[in-house]
């Protein structure tokens, strides 16, 4: 027996003093192979007697045991230090910058015209365009400018070179004319919202040649100017996401329209800065009034069986307003720097359930 | 149009301040521009006397005075032509803060000599642009007292007039507004005639042909002889320059006075300067006259004139000429009343470019009863001031007094305006307007508009002005009805626009708008067979024509941007193209740029410059994003691809003969013309030529039925001519089994040594999805064999083995 314990000594201390795989591997053969000790211990209980042959036997088994399992842990271990080692060597500087990623973003205009689109959808307008280049009936004529009214004159209109019969087509000073069209076109009610490019001869601080305007037309059989003032309401509440916002309607002129309004909302003005919501000021951001009954015959709609309100918005205007933009100018100049910094991420879709704005 | 509180209460009878009066303005539509209370920045500053004024010892237009507040004397270098002894004004002393100017006033020495404090100008106060000479206060300003009391300043209120708004050009048109509001009662206004003494030795010459008597259907006149064109009185001067204007003289002032006070321009010519009669006529082309502010204006022969026996003396409604108007020494004037044709004078102040306030009021309206009116009560007014006789009016013509008779249903208000007023309240509002109102038909009225009112057609008119007066505030919101559903907003088209944005943005591109013009020398670069569309009045040389592309202010734009040091650009741009000068000829265009380096240099990646690739997989992405399948687009090179990119690097994506987009490497030549370096590529996708979605099936998708059967992939290398277009080749692997090809990838382009010369190995990968039953090893040599077949076929490709 104490030869068999002096094995398990010796084999155990094999086991734990294999300092890799191979070795580790060379220690199994050597013990359990085919030719290994403690094989040929157990060939050798052939020639025992029964009695012994089953003591040792047992005790062999035992011994056969004990050395499995002190190779397989061993073997465990040498493994986790292999990979320990491996990873340790693969280790690099995560802190260096990743691939940079391109991220583009939408003009403030874009997004403006969707904001406003949104507000005005449970509402039931529909979106119409118009083309950019008009003939002066649609611009002017038929939207009750007559001829050489000083305000067609205010409109600085940019023309297109005289034709042979005489007339020449403009760039659209307004949005309207889109009125125009949908009312020849379509028979009421109608509720749309024209939003496009518009063009006036006029370059300074806060005027440039082309700008954006989101016009709005309804038109029914008994809408009125309460209906007019809620629909103004919601809209600017809703667009300036400020709850309590103060909104004034002041009789003004627009030839397209009588009544005429102009609409103010509140603002503080405090060390420069514009702030919308309750304050001392007012500040004016849309036209709007009752479509002029010249405008509504013009466009082969019956005035004395429809009416109905319109109203104009210039979109570089409130956007300024909303997002604090200084200068409408920057707005086409296609700078990098300012179309990162006032620009919206292609996810930031402005809907009602989500918020307008992040 | 400026007036002060006194002003107004001259024609209105109320106690209000002048903050109820300002938000009244505002409520009915006269809008506060603003309210100046000038004396706040005054109360430092002082009456003084000068006391002495000598010349400056070493300078010609410099008087060294001594001026006195009473308790103190200060000597002031001063270089006002009225700065004389005796002359009281107004003194700033070191210390105070000059309106004009923002500056702190010093203590300094002006060629030599101390100067402790400053005599100041109207215009150095922010009183008027009176800049000619120190103000001189009346004598009775007491030295030592607070300026602002002296001067009679009173807060000024600044309205904006809408141009409809002819009735109230007047401070007695604002007053009515108010009164008609409830803000208190109209006085009454002395025009009672003038009983003339004399018969006027200037008569009136109408001198229009029939078809232009409208051009001056009304010309009043008369003499006053024996007058003083004296100093006016201090209150007149007052209310002159509170609201900005300069007193002249007399004559000047009463003219100017009236023509605020009641919106009514008027004329004084200096008789001894006239020759004959005076009338309307118009101009000789090449005609000419020295007009008051000193410039000489050619006339044509639609100017309307005032002219005398020698020839133009006034540009009528506009301003007067130079020669015949009054100075100090006028004793006699023939004073003109006229009514002038709105447009005419319009077209003549625009075409001459002369700004007045006469022409502000003409071209917008001028109450025709104010012809007669306005001559007597300036006539008045001068002889108060100036002394003098007047002699019987001379008239020309007559005017054109009925107001517009409308008929107006009272119910209407309630309709249009949404709120209920009673019969009563209505026919009170129009009254207090001047309109003469018949209700005797209780459904329908007769109203007649008063003759200071030029814009009343019709009932609708009227419906404004009883909203207005009764005040929009008093409108109850009523909620618009809305459909029971929410639909979407924008149409198919514009949901497909709005995606493509997204898309590209999404995909690095920066989103920007430029001008829908540019240069025609820019335009030109771009015009392939199109049309070049001009402006007939652009804003400046470089903005002259419509774009013909997106592409040359993004390039111009990238450009600007490398100006910066940001060469690495990409941008894109969602609007329309113009292919010619009518309505509806334009085209929405999607398109970008890319420029520079593609990605910036960074450790991990290889930086490379901006290829044909990123600007064709942009357009693919835009019109992959609004449902096109891109599988079937063409590719299409040579003659259809504009000139404007490399020829060899460029190509347009085509569905049968539409042409979707072009894309391709910008030409060098191009960029030059636009003074844009290198490299460029861009797109453009022609959203309106994208095929429609089809939506008839509503949003549920067709039916998901994945094979059950391995796929099978299989690569293969070919070799191609060098001139091959690889597309044509996948094109042909596709159709070579239809059903089966799921995808073809292309791995390999390889041209070089172990290749021959003008040949090139091209390797593609061919996924297999079988769907009846797993591949077997036969079927898959069958459709490797079609495959090389097909190749070989179209292109002339062979295996490489």
């Amino acid at each position: 027996m104490d030869q068999l314990e002096q094995l398990r000594e010796e084999l155990l201390a094999e086991v734990a003093n294999a300092s890799d795989s191979v070795s580790l591997d060379a220690v199994r053969v050597s013990a359990l192979g085919k030719k290994g000790r403690v094989t040929a211990m157990m060939k050798g209980l052939g020639g025992m007697d029964p009695e012994a042959r089953k003591a040792t036997g047992q005790a062999l088994n035992v011994l056969k045991g004990e050395i499995s399992n002190a190779l397989e842990a061993r073997k465990t271990l040498l493994e986790e230090n292999e990979i320990s080692v491996r990873l340790a060597e693969e280790t690099i500087d995560v802190s260096l910058p990743v691939r940079p990623e391109q991220e583009g973003l939408l003009h403030p205009i874009s997004q403006t015209i969707e904001e406003v689109a949104e507000i005005f959808a449970p509402m039931g307008f529909e979106v119409a365009e118009g083309p950019d280049i008009e003939d002066d009936f649609h611009n002017f004529t038929a939207l009750n400018f007559p001829p050489d009214h000083p305000a067609r004159e205010m409109h600085d209109t940019f023309f297109l070179p005289l034709k042979e019969d005489g007339t020449r087509h403009l760039l659209r000073t307004h949005t309207s004319p889109v009125q125009v069209r949908v009312m020849q076109n379509t028979k009421p009610p109608i509720r749309i919202l024209a939003p496009g490019r518009t063009y006036r001869c006029d370059y300074d601080i806060t005027h440039t040649p082309m700008f954006h305007q989101v016009e709005g037309l309804v038109i029914d059989k008994a809408v009125h100017m309460g209906h007019l003032k809620s629909c103004i309401i919601e809209f600017v509440k809703a667009y300036f996401e400020v709850e309590n916002l103060p909104i004034r309607f002041r009789p003004s002129y627009f030839p397209f329209t009588e009544p005429s309004a102009e609409v103010d909302i509140g603002c503080s003005r405090e060390n420069g800065e514009l702030k919308i919501g309750a304050g001392a000021d007012w500040l004016e951001i849309l036209g709007c009034g009752m479509v002029h009954p010249n405008v509504l015959r013009s466009s082969g709609i019956d005035p004395d069986e429809y009416q109905g309100f319109a109203f104009g918005l210039g979109v570089e205007r409130i956007a300024m307003l909303k997002y604090g933009i200084p200068d409408l100018r920057t707005f086409f100049d296609s700078d990098l720097r300012w179309l990162r910094h006032y620009g919206f991420a292609a996810l930031d879709v402005p809907t009602l359930a989500g918020g307008l704005s992040r | 149009m400026k007036f002060t509180l006194s002003w107004l209460k001259d024609h209105l009878d109320t106690d209000a301040d002048v903050k109820t009066i300002s938000e009244t303005l505002t409520a009915v539509g006269l809008e506060v521009d603003g309210i100046e209370d000038p004396t706040a920045a005054l109360s430092a500053f002082v009456v003084a006397e000068i006391v002495s004024a000598e010349k400056h010892p070493d300078a010609d237009r410099l008087k060294l005075c001594q001026v006195s507040t009473g308790t103190e004397t200060f000597q002031v270098v001063c270089g006002a032509p009225n700065a004389r002894a005796g002359l009281k004004g107004v003194l700033a002393r070191p210390g105070d803060v000059i309106p004009a100017s923002g500056a702190v006033l010093k203590t300094g020495k002006i060629r030599g000599a101390e100067s402790q404090g400053m005599m100041c100008s109207a215009r150095e106060l922010k009183l008027g642009e009176d800049h000619e000479g120190i103000i001189e206060l009346g004598s009775d300003a007491v030295v030592g007292t607070p300026a602002a009391d002296a001067l009679a300043l009173e807060p000024v209120i600044d309205i904006a007039l809408t141009p409809n708004r002819v009735d109230a050009l007047g401070v007695r048109g604002v007053a009515r507004d108010l009164a008609a509001a409830g803000l208190g009662t109209m006085k009454l206004i002395d025009a009672a005639p003038v009983s003339g003494g004399f018969d006027s030795k200037t008569s009136v010459a109408m001198g229009l042909p029939d078809d232009k008597a409208h051009l001056c259907p009304h010309f009043v006149g008369r003499t006053i002889s024996g007058l003083t064109n004296c100093e006016s009185p201090q209150w007149l001067k007052d209310r002159l320059t509170a609201i900005g204007l300069r007193p002249v003289s007399a004559l000047v002032d009463v003219t100017q006075y009236i023509n605020i006070d009641l919106g009514r321009p008027l004329h004084a010519f200096d008789t001894a300067k006239l020759t004959g009669n005076v009338g309307p006529r118009l101009a000789a082309s090449g005609e000419k006259i020295l007009a008051l502010n000193g410039v000489e204006y050619e006339l044509t022969d639609a100017t309307l004139v005032v002219a005398d026996d020698s020839g133009p003396q006034a540009i009528a409604g506009v301003m007067g000429g130079k020669p015949s108007s009054c100075n100090e020494d006028t004793t006699e004037v023939f004073l003109e009343s006229a009514l002038f044709d709105a447009i005419t004078v319009a077209n003549t102040g625009r075409a001459l470019g002369i700004v007045s306030d006469a022409r502000y009021c003409f071209e917008r309206g001028v109450d025709p009863a104010s012809t007669l009116n306005g001559a007597e009560i300036a006539t008045r007014m001068i002889l108060d001031i100036c002394g003098g006789e007047a002699s019987h009016l001379v008239i020309g013509g007559a005017a054109p007094l009925a107001g517009d008779v409308v008929s107006f249903r009272p119910h209407r208000v309630a309709q249009l305006g949404g709120v209920l007023l009673s019969s009563a309240e209505i026919q009170g509002i129009l009254e207090r307007l001047g309109f003469h109102v018949d209700s005797a038909n209780s459904e329908t009225w007769t109203v007649q508009a008063p003759t200071w009112r030029r814009d009343v057609e019709g009932e609708h008119d009227l419906v404004e002005e009883v909203l207005r007066i009764n005040g929009y505030d008093e409108i109850p919101v009523e909620p618009l009805p809305r459909p029971p559903t929410t639909k979407p907003a924008f149409t198919d088209d514009q949901r497909g626009t709005r995606v493509v944005r997204r898309t590209l943005a999404g995909r690095g591109l920066f989103e920007t708008t430029t001008w829908s013009f540019l240069a025609s020398a820019h335009a030109d670069l771009f015009l392939g067979e199109g049309q070049l569309v001009t402006l007939q009045n652009p804003i400046s040389s470089d903005l002259d024509a419509m774009r013909p592309s997106l592409l040359p202010n993004l390039i111009a734009a990238a450009g600007r941007n490398a100006a910066r040091a940001m060469p690495d650009v990409a941008l894109f741009e969602i609007g329309p193209r113009f292919e010619g000068g009518g309505p509806g000829e334009q085209t929405l265009v999607a398109g970008g740029i890319r420029a520079g380096r593609s990605a910036p240099r960074h450790w991990n990646s290889q930086s490379v410059t901006v290829s044909v690739f990123e600007a064709k997989a942009d357009a693919i992405a835009a019109i992959r994003s609004v449902g096109v399948p891109t599988g079937r687009l063409q590719v299409v090179t040579g003659s259809k691809t504009p000139d404007w990119y490399h020829p060899g690097q460029s190509g347009t994506l085509c569905l049968g003969p539409n042409v979707l987009a072009e894309f391709g490497v910008l030409h060098p030549f191009t960029l030059k013309g636009l003074d844009v370096d290198g490299p460029v590529v861009g797109f453009e996708v022609f959203l309106d030529r994208l095929p429609k979605r089809k939506r008839k099936s509503g949003p549920a998708r067709s039916k998901f039925s994945p094979s059950s059967f391995q796929p099978v992939e299989r690569d293969f290398a070919f070799l191609l001519n060098d001139d091959v277009a690889v597309d044509d080749m996948i094109r042909a692997v596709i159709a070579a089994d239809k059903a089966l090809i799921a995808s073809v990838d292309l791995f390999d382009v390889y041209v070089g040594d172990k290749v021959e010369p003008g040949k090139k190995s091209v390797a593609l990968s061919v996924r297999l999805e079988p769907i009846e039953a797993t591949l077997t090893d036969k079927e898959i040599e069958d459709v490797s064999q079609r495959i090389v077949a097909a190749v070989d076929k179209a292109v002339g490709g062979q295996l490489r083995t």
